[in-house]
């Protein structure tokens, strides 16, 4: 019995009992999620666009960011740096398109697959030789990002600043992708090849210029991510593996859908912060490490193509 | 405006589908290639749009002429940009875009301003009032012959001088399959835009093709102007159904394949 009510209704009076820290909890897990949004999307449009799953993703975080700092350090200053780092972005997406897609269209998913991870290793041995693999700070001063704190309720609600701006800029990227995607000749292509790549290529749509193009928004966004994760812990190759995160994210909110991956990381970062907070103590903690596959393998179970899995027109 | 000279495509490095197909296809005019299915319709089409890259098969005989330049190098788009663009077979809408933005995709390669394309949006609609209708609806929920519209006018977007129409009648009632029929004639008589369509309806299309084609098994079997074709009696009796009265011994069958030409 009492293991029961320690389970089940005990953590719902604690919440109760403390509704602003209930409230803190629920903004770090939102700042959290929002970065695993931000990751999983950089799945989602190459995943939508190529069919590729790109495992690539996760190590991109660090190599954008590890490449901003480390320029950075070489006394280039930060409003150069960030053009710079763009510019790498690019590169890195063309190169991507020119030696590795290109050459293997029409190959089984699963040699692209494994091509990804050949270019998550090519990218942690490159981003070692060049920058060094030691841990950086992230330069959020010179990036002009705020730090120190708000403070509500006699200092019992804290929020960070530099979380506040995460969750402006993340919300920022993901209106302009919106209108990309939605208003612009370019943006209705994506969403074509994403549809039908045969149709799209059949009306003269290159898809090597989409290759390029998706793989340059998800560096972009990967930078965007990569910056603000720095900025909460610091900028090392062991920042890839909340490439893992955006797994069980995925599975959630669909491979194909943007508006899955925003909602499926805002439900991940926020359940496993009250879950590790509420109900962590009951088997000792950290729960937030697995929690999310948890999640995930129970909609796997009962739901498999996600929350906003692509609508399956059927026609009647 | 388009030859095909002699082509050979070879799928998968083995499977031998076209065995030398030859045709011309004059500026201005509707051109139908027949067969049935297996015939080589639509790899003759994707030969010549270079679409068949994507799927493995290559041109590994002959020559494709489009406009005065040979164009068997040249990717998918650049043949599109070029004036040159295909239909596909089956009816690729986009079907999580609207109706518009579909019709917008055609335009990919165009260069021009809005206000062009706009205007051609506005011309496209004329043709095709239903689409106007429907402009903002997803084109996945569209009817079929909706869809067949939507994909025509999509490639009009584009500005062809030349669009390969592939199987248009599929899986349409004969009322629509007319309809469309009457779109492409208009196209053609009224925006000179010239159309090499492969059909399996040998009736409806002989009837709008100034010239044929009959394929089978990858070679050119027959060819003719399209009144005197429907007239042919192995065409009649083969691809028409209209065979003469009483039965007929196997022995008489398919006069046509002791004069087999090779180009």
């Amino acid at each position: 019995m009492e293991i029961l009510t320690t389970i089940f209704i005990q953590p719902f009076f604690d919440m109760a009992a403390d509704p602003i820290l209930f409230l803190q909890v629920i903004w770090e897990g939102f700042v959290t999620g929002i970065l695993y949004s931000l990751i999983a999307l950089g799945f989602v449009l190459i995943f939508k666009a190529s069919g590729v799953f790109n495992f690539a993703q996760g190590i991109m975080v660090v190599f954008a960011a590890l490449t901003l700092v480390g320029l950075h350090e070489n006394g280039i200053p930060a409003y150069i740096a960030l053009p710079i780092t763009i510019l790498v972005m690019y590169a890195l997406a063309f190169s991507v398109e020119r030696l590795v897609l290109r050459p293997l269209v029409n190959q089984p998913d699963i040699i692209l697959f494994m091509a990804t991870i050949g270019v998550t290793f090519f990218l942690i041995g490159f981003g070692e030789f060049i920058f060094g693999g030691e841990p950086k700070m992230m330069i959020t001063e010179e990036l002009l990002l705020p730090y120190g704190s708000i403070t509500f309720f006699d200092d019992m609600l804290i929020l960070q600043e530099i979380d506040i701006a995460a969750s402006g800029i993340a919300a920022l990227a993901l209106i302009f992708l919106a209108l990309f995607l939605g208003k612009t000749k370019i943006g209705i292509a994506l969403r074509a090849v994403a549809d039908d790549n045969q149709a799209a290529l059949s009306v003269g749509v290159s898809l090597n210029t989409i290759w390029v193009l998706v793989w340059f928004i998800s560096g972009i966004i990967a930078l965007i991510t990569g910056i603000m994760w720095g900025a909460k812990s610091d900028v090392s190759f062991a920042l890839s593996i909340i490439a893992f995160k955006a797994l069980p994210v995925l599975i959630l909110g669909g491979f194909t859908s943007v508006q899955g991956a925003i909602v499926g990381g805002l439900i991940i970062g926020i359940g496993e912060k009250i879950g590790e907070f509420y109900w962590g103590d009951l088997v000792g903690g950290s729960i937030e490490s697995w929690l999310a596959y948890m999640i995930a393998l129970v909609f796997l179970l009962f739901r498999p193509q996600g929350l906003f899995g692509e609508k399956i027109i059927e026609r009647v | 405006m388009l030859s095909v000279n002699n082509i050979e495509v070879i799928y998968d490095h083995v499977i031998l589908v076209l065995k030398g197909v030859s045709l011309d296809v004059p500026k201005g005019s509707v051109v139908a290639i027949l067969g049935a299915n297996g015939a080589g319709k639509t790899t003759t089409l994707k030969a010549i749009s270079n679409l068949l890259q994507a799927e493995r098969g290559d041109v590994t005989k002959g020559s494709i002429d489009f406009d005065g330049t040979q164009v068997h190098d040249l990717s998918p788009n650049e043949l599109v940009k070029r004036g040159c663009i295909q239909v596909m077979e089956g009816r690729h809408v986009f079907e999580h875009l609207t109706v518009e933005e579909n019709l917008l995709t055609g335009a990919y390669t165009r260069k021009e301003g809005r206000a062009a394309i706009s205007e051609d949006l506005e011309k496209t609609y004329s043709y095709f009032p239903r689409l106007k209708e429907r402009r903002t609806s997803q084109a996945g929920y569209t009817s079929g012959g909706e869809q067949q519209m939507l994909t025509i006018g999509r490639a009009l977007m584009s500005k062809p001088k030349m669009i390969l129409l592939d199987e248009p009648s599929m899986g349409l009632a004969p009322q629509l399959v007319e309809e469309i029929f009457e779109i492409v004639k208009d196209l053609n008589q009224r925006e000179g835009v010239s159309f090499l369509l492969a059909e399996q309806n040998t009736n409806i299309a002989l009837r709008y093709a100034d010239y044929g084609y009959v394929l089978e098994n990858g070679r050119v079997v027959m060819d003719g102007e399209g009144a005197e074709l429907r007239e042919n009696e192995d065409v009649k009796e083969f691809y028409l159904g209209m065979g003469g009265a009483g039965r007929k011994s196997f022995r008489d069958g398919k006069n046509y394949r002791r004069r087999k030409r090779w180009l």
